[in-house]
């Protein structure tokens, strides 16, 4: 008798609700911040090397660049493991070097889409170089990027592509 | 003419589809059974023509019949027979066929297996299969027909990518498709509910069984593709966050969010409203998936269906099926009445948080993947979402998650005791202590490391108590407790296997992405390197002839504290139909590790004598890697444990068998 009274027995719905919308409320708030604070630094442009040109983007920035692998200008330095190139839009070039095992499928004139940040010296350094397992595919944006630059050739064979660095290629 | 046999039961398979749609509908209404079980034959036929169809495609795939485009541009005479087979599935128009035919496989367990259902109920749960089906034939029938003709027909075939030719992914997609297709019958089940109004615990135990079945079938074709993706691709990763990776793994998430709250229909009647609304929406997201795959709107390496035409076609029926299920679901769901009140602290609150925090996890992989392609929609820019996002968005959702599963399921239903429950979990709290301290003492990686090994012992160790406590492990003899355990429910035993096999596979998860160790170099012949402990010696690169390509194969020695343990053959395969290169990666595995080296290419030495003549070598150790799928092959057993459970075998409320009434529709 001499208990506090709990505070009315069960619970009704109206308060069921409310807890429910408190704890969905906070969920989906932290949810919403941890995206906003995620895609501050975790969204990656795409630059063709025109777009590049006219751009300077931040030196501390990723981003991606697209385009075809220029013909004649892969070289091997430092034993083998670091490569240099250039992708081109077939109207701007950018230098870019990478240090690993490139694709099955990089190869001169051909597509390629390259992750990294661009150096002080105006070169690319990639972190990842992304190539597709498939011969005739030719990744949108690199596709895009040579229409932009007046270079596209419909059925441009051979044009083989980028893509995600799993090159998941086809898979159906 | 086997293929135009094929063509023409598809043809006829639609019909069928066509009926199964109008006629139960309008059985259902008028309560005739003879309407009503005309649906049941319309889904039977639907399954046997589309089965006839698929099989004659396979027929023209292992024939080798290069008149068929499908054939032409996908096979090649020269391949193995096993890869002529998984080569039907392995191209759009075929996969497509694939997705049509578990669609009514399913379609027709339901007409041939549901006898215990109630039959307005089953009615309507068919007539939605047939709308679902009839859309996809169509689809099938009128953008992307696998059986057309090309003349002349070509000499021989351009072959299936060689990346493609591989015993894992052979069975990727139809495990796959079986998953995502199998959720379009809790989708069914979810709007004849809501068309019949009703929704009570026995609807909720006949949707969980094809939800549970669906659900293993996914985990299954989702493991299997990144298994495939860690052996094949030499990135010595499983996962990328890859837009199509992420179609599957959003409705696995939303499956997983859709298994645990039709439990909570099933036990307390509440829910109902949220348990349809989600199956609904775990089946658009499957749709979504399917739109995203086939219709190349994504720069992804799966999507190699750069047709308008077929992507708009999905995009409708996807939007068909948004709109009526959602807007069904707006009307009608209201109406349901809500059950059982429960405590926020209690095991209906956990599973709400259960379902809270997937289905957020849910929606910020469905922002991650759709931001890129809105943006660029409306002409904001080109941009790719990667890894970084997924890490800092998902992995904290994922945290909270993982603790409450550790004392989630102790909690009673309706009023939970949690200063009781905390207290029954203190044996599982000072194991999980003692692991924590044991990682930050030994960890030489970064400090995340702690944390996910923590939060997985947590969650073992939780799922255990939750046993133990069932069966009243030490509170009395032992023979006691086994006699227990032989007679707790097969559900129960399943969530300790499913709920431990999480464990495993976010120490999995954590062991490869916390120490994983990376080396990249140059090996002439005769080199040594040491990696993890391990030194590895380059024996010799020979070329080596393989059933329709060449394969370059280094030959590696492995050796630990100077005695050899293993020989590893990385190789590098050059097909000719079509000309393409593939890595083939070797692994050794201890089960605690993996040993991973992929061959790269010939290196010269550059003019001038700089550099020198070898191979580009990756060299991966990976530990507890194997547990990631280890992992997932134990949940997928839970599940299936799950599905023997006797409430399944038996039925809904058993009732006496009602003798059938012959009858022919």
């Amino acid at each position: 008798m001499s208990q506090t009274r709990p505070p009315r027995r069960p619970l009704t719905a109206k308060r069921r609700r409310l807890y429910l919308l408190l704890a969905a409320g906070l969920t989906l708030g932290g949810a919403a911040a941890l995206i906003l604070n995620a895609f501050q630094d975790s969204l990656v442009f795409f630059l063709t090397p025109t777009e590049l040109k006219a751009k300077a983007p931040p030196r501390d920035r990723v981003i991606r660049i697209g385009g075809l692998v220029e013909e004649g200008s892969w070289r091997k330095a430092e034993g083998g493991l670091q490569v240099r190139f250039a992708i081109t839009d077939l109207t701007n070039r950018v230098e870019v070097t990478y240090r690993g095992i490139l694709p099955d499928l990089f190869r001169e004139g051909q597509g390629v889409v390259a992750q990294g940040r661009m150096g002080t010296d105006g070169v690319f350094a990639a972190q990842e170089v992304l190539a597709k397992h498939d011969e005739t595919y030719m990744p949108k944006e690199v596709a895009d990027a040579l229409k932009k630059s007046g270079q596209w050739k419909p059925g441009q064979k051979g044009a083989a592509g980028a893509g995600g660095k799993d090159g998941k290629a086809g898979k159906p | 003419m086997i293929v135009e046999a094929g063509h023409f039961a598809l043809i006829l398979a639609f019909v069928f589809a066509s009926i199964q749609i109008m006629v139960p509908l309008i059985g259902a209404r008028r309560n005739d059974s003879v309407l009503m079980d005309a649906g049941r034959m319309a889904a039977i036929g639907q399954f046997a023509f589309i089965l006839a169809a698929f099989l004659s495609l396979m027929h023209a795939f292992i024939v080798s019949d290069f008149s068929v485009s499908a054939v032409a541009a996908n096979s090649h005479s020269a391949k193995p027979l096993l890869y002529k087979i998984s080569g039907v599935w392995g191209n759009h128009e075929g996969s497509m066929v694939l997705w049509v035919l578990i669609l009514a496989l399913f379609g027709g367990a339901v007409a041939g297996l549901g006898n215990n259902l109630p039959p307005t109920l089953r009615a309507r749960v068919l007539s939605v299969q047939g709308m679902i089906g009839a859309g996809f034939l169509a689809f099938i029938l009128l953008t992307s027909n696998p059986f057309f003709r090309v003349h002349p027909a070509p000499a021989d075939g351009s072959g299936l990518n060689p990346i493609l030719q591989d015993p894992g992914l052979a069975f990727h997609p139809p495990f796959l498709y079986l998953g995502y297709v199998g959720f379009s019958i809790a989708f069914s089940f979810a709007i004849a509910a809501l068309i019949e109004g009703r929704v009570d615990a026995a609807w909720a135990r006949w949707v969980r069984p094809w939800t549970l079945a669906a659900w293993c079938a996914l985990t299954l074709g989702i493991a299997l593709g990144s298994w495939w993706a860690y052996y094949e691709l030499g990135w010595g990763g499983f996962w990328f966050w890859d837009p199509v990776e992420n179609a599957s793994f959003m409705p696995w998430l939303a499956g997983t969010a859709l298994l645990h709250s039709a439990i909570v229909v099933e036990k307390r009647g509440a829910l109902k409203s949220w348990t349809i609304l989600l199956a609904i929406l775990t089946f658009l997201l499957s749709l979504m998936g399917t739109f995203l795959v086939r219709s190349g709107v994504l720069t992804s390496v799966h999507a190699f269906a750069n047709d308008p035409e077929r992507g708009l076609f999905i995009l409708g029926l996807l939007l068909i099926a948004t709109v009526g299920g959602l807007g069904l679901y707006a009307i009608r769901a209201p109406a349901l009445k809500t059950g059982g009140l429960f405590a926020p602290i209690s095991r209906e609150g956990a599973l709400v948080l259960n379902n809270l925090l997937l289905g957020t996890a849910c929606a910020t992989v469905l922002i991650g993947t759709l931001y890129p392609l809105v943006l660029d929609a409306l002409g904001g820019g080109k941009v790719s979402v990667g890894v970084p996002y997924f890490t800092l968005t998902f992995v904290p959702l994922m945290v909270p998650l993982l603790i409450a599963l550790g004392i989630g399921p102790l909690l009673a239903w309706k009023r939970g005791d949690l200063p009781g429950v905390l207290s029954r979990l203190r044996a599982a709290a000072i194991v999980t202590g003692i692991a924590c301290l044991a990682t930050i003492l030994l960890n030489d990686g970064p400090a995340f490391a702690v944390l996910g090994v923590t939060l997985a012992v947590w969650l073992i160790m939780g799922a255990l108590t939750e046993l133990a406590e069932r069966v009243r492990l030490f509170r009395g003899p032992l023979s006691a407790s086994l006699s227990r355990l032989a007679h707790l429910p097969r559900a129960a035993i399943a969530m300790t296997i499913a709920h431990t096999a999480m464990g495993i596979v976010v120490l999995g998860i954590t062991g490869s992405a916390a120490w994983q160790t990376e080396r990249i170099l140059i090996m002439s012949q005769g080199d040594t390197t040491e990696v993890a402990g391990y030194a590895l010696t380059l024996e010799k690169v020979a070329r080596v002839p393989g059933p329709n390509y060449t394969a370059e194969r280094a030959t590696l020695r492995v050796a630990a504290g100077g005695r050899p343990i293993a020989t590893l053959y990385p190789e590098k395969r050059r097909f000719t139909n079509p000309p393409q290169v593939t890595t083939e990666a070797a692994i050794r595995t201890t089960l605690l590790a993996d040993l991973y080296a992929v061959l790269g290419d010939r290196q010269e030495p550059a003019a001038g004598g700089q550099g020198k003549m070898g191979w580009a070598v990756r060299i991966y150790h990976n530990p507890l890697v194997p547990w990631i799928w280890i992992g997932a092959v134990i949940m997928v057993l839970g599940g299936l444990v799950s599905l023997t459970d006797r409430r399944h075998r038996v039925g809904a409320p058993s009732r006496a068998p009602v003798p059938r009434r012959p009858r022919t529709a």
